[in-house]
């Protein structure tokens, strides 16, 4: 029998995305003493991010992006997120994006953990009625106790952390972007957030992982994106990319097998 | 790399996306938690919060009464109540404009991550400003019952009337102040510097007959000048005059169109730069 044609949630067509380089215009007073210069600079210092990118990401896929700093794996998430608008090329996306916000991003210093909850699930495009329904099971999975009521400028980081996942994972997330922060809570929450991860797979969410963590990659991606200068290096089985690129930098790490079932506590 | 298409790859950059399924209730609630969360910051403490909306207007007012009336002595008729109609509007428009430059450059670590509609930060906010001058509206009530005079009938349509214009031309230029400041971080500066001016060329702290005929008409140039002039006209005699709201609500019509077009033509180019 023949597998169904699956449709990809994302897909990158031979997307290019360049940047202006727009130190010239740091203020009114540069740019208009210098404006010839100014409007040159926009059209002709360039600087080439990603180049002739093209893969696709399933449904229900946990998908890795790897590469060194600077290679354009944040600029390929924003493309994802839809805050950057690609050069050349097409990037098609199909599903509610939920970006686990950089610790503390999006969150209101001033308000308690249970308003932020609400904000968070405001600017990811849910309604209040959505968000209300959830509340208390991003509190309980969060375990912020009676902290939830208090303003988060008293939270440690790693309770902005507890709370920043506990709203992406729990507000039905489609796509969830991940962005190399979850090295902040301590090893059971680490380990709580990787069998949530894992759990994602089961109920069709498709999760994006952004990390210079081999092991994690290793551990939850089905599959793996190496963009190394600007362009793809590699996509496919995590850990033999893993191999590679660890080869490729030099260091070395023990990944164990790729039979190893069990999860590891450690290095997410 | 099931479905790579050569075709893509010398076009112009398009992004697609579906799915993102944002509904008119989700549009209206981000704006209502965004103006909550400002109104909860500022009156958490509710005496003190509502006294802080007051006092700025209020302490301007009393300063420029001293100024002008004690120590320069200008001869103007129930100059309290001139410079109470006069400052109390033009604070609203000052502080929101004059704060409108940290709308977006504010919220960078927001807009890097979520695509979300950004228009409602300037949105929230106008309606924020709104909200401080509704409240202190009680004030002016009460300088206007001191000095024997009383709000009339035409209240009633002329206020909803005034702080529509208002709303409106604030929320379109700080939408386009927002989003230049994006890009040239000194406007900030440059903001203040034109306030400061644009504060004494319109009737705030004279009213309107004090200046010479010529001046009189030159004001209709003064984006500003029609909408104070209407408040104060409201406020201390109750008169709406036609061609000052139909010049105030072209100006605001216009600025909204302006921020609009800026706003547009900027947006996507907002995560890249902040």
């Amino acid at each position: 029998m023949r597998e169904p044609v699956r449709e990809p949630v994302i897909s990158f067509q031979n997307v290019s995305k360049s940047y202006a380089f727009y130190k010239q215009i740091s203020g009114i007073k540069n740019f208009a003493f210098n404006l010839h210069r100014s409007l040159a600079s926009i059209r002709n210092a360039q600087y080439e991010a990603l180049r002739d990118i093209s893969f696709d990401v399933y449904k229900g896929e946990n998908f890795g992006i790897i590469g060194h700093n600077g290679a354009g794996k944040s600029t390929a998430l924003g493309l994802i997120a839809g805050v950057l608008e690609p050069t050349r090329g097409r990037v098609v996306v199909r599903g509610r994006i939920s970006p686990l916000l950089a610790l503390g991003a999006g969150f209101h210093q001033e308000l308690t953990g249970r308003e932020n909850i609400i904000l968070n699930g405001v600017l990811m495009g849910l309604t209040r009625r959505e968000i209300m329904t959830k509340v208390d099971e991003i509190i309980d999975f969060a375990e912020l106790g009676e902290f939830i009521d208090s303003p988060i400028r008293v939270y440690s980081r790693g309770m902005l952390a507890r709370l920043g996942f506990a709203v992406v994972a729990s507000l039905d997330p489609e796509i969830l972007l991940i962005d190399e922060i979850l090295g902040v809570g301590d090893i059971r929450f680490q380990k709580k957030c990787q069998e949530k991860m894992l759990n994602f797979k089961e109920s069709g969410v498709t999760l994006l992982l952004v990390t210079h963590s081999i092991a994690s990659i290793a551990k939850l991606c089905d599959r793996v994106l190496w963009i190394e200068d600007h362009v793809v290096k590699m996509i496919g089985d995590p850990y033999e990319i893993a191999e590679q690129y660890c080869k490729a930098a030099g260091v070395e790490v023990d990944l164990g097998t790729p039979t190893q079932g069990t999860l590891s506590t450690t290095s997410l | 790399m099931a479905s790579v298409d050569v075709k893509w790859a010398n076009v112009k950059g398009k992004l697609q996306h579906y799915g993102s399924n944002r509904t008119l209730e989700s549009y209206r609630d981000l704006m209502l938690v965004l103006v909550q969360k400002e109104l909860k910051v500022r009156y958490n403490n509710k005496v003190l919060g509502y006294l802080w909306s007051i006092a700025n207007p209020l302490a301007s007012a009393l300063i420029y009464y001293v100024a002008f009336k004690v120590l320069m002595r200008v001869q103007i008729e129930d100059y309290p109540l001139v410079l109470i109609s006069g400052v109390f509007p033009w604070q609203w428009f000052t502080n929101a404009v004059g704060s409108s430059t940290g709308l977006f450059v504010g919220n960078a670590s927001i807009i890097k991550k979520v695509n979300f509609p950004k228009q409602v930060v300037p949105l929230s906010a106008g309606l924020n400003h709104l909200i401080h001058f509704m409240v202190s509206l009680p004030v002016i009530l009460l300088f206007l019952f001191i000095f024997n005079e009383s709000p009339t009938l035409s209240w009633l349509y002329g206020l909803p009337l005034l702080l529509s214009i208002q709303f409106v031309m604030v929320y379109g230029i700080s939408l386009m102040i927002a989003s230049i400041n994006v890009f040239l971080r000194d406007l900030e500066r440059l903001v203040g510097i034109i306030l400061h001016f644009v504060f004494y060329v319109t009737p705030i702290l004279y009213p309107l007959e004090n200046l010479p005929p010529r001046f009189q008409d030159a004001l209709y140039f003064n984006p500003v000048a029609p909408l104070m002039v209407s408040w104060r006209e409201l406020i201390l005699h109750g008169k709406i005059d036609l061609i000052n709201i139909l010049v105030s609500l072209g100006y605001a019509l216009l600025f909204l169109g302006i921020g609009s077009w800026v706003y547009r033509k900027l947006s996507w180019k907002f995560a890249e730069v902040i």
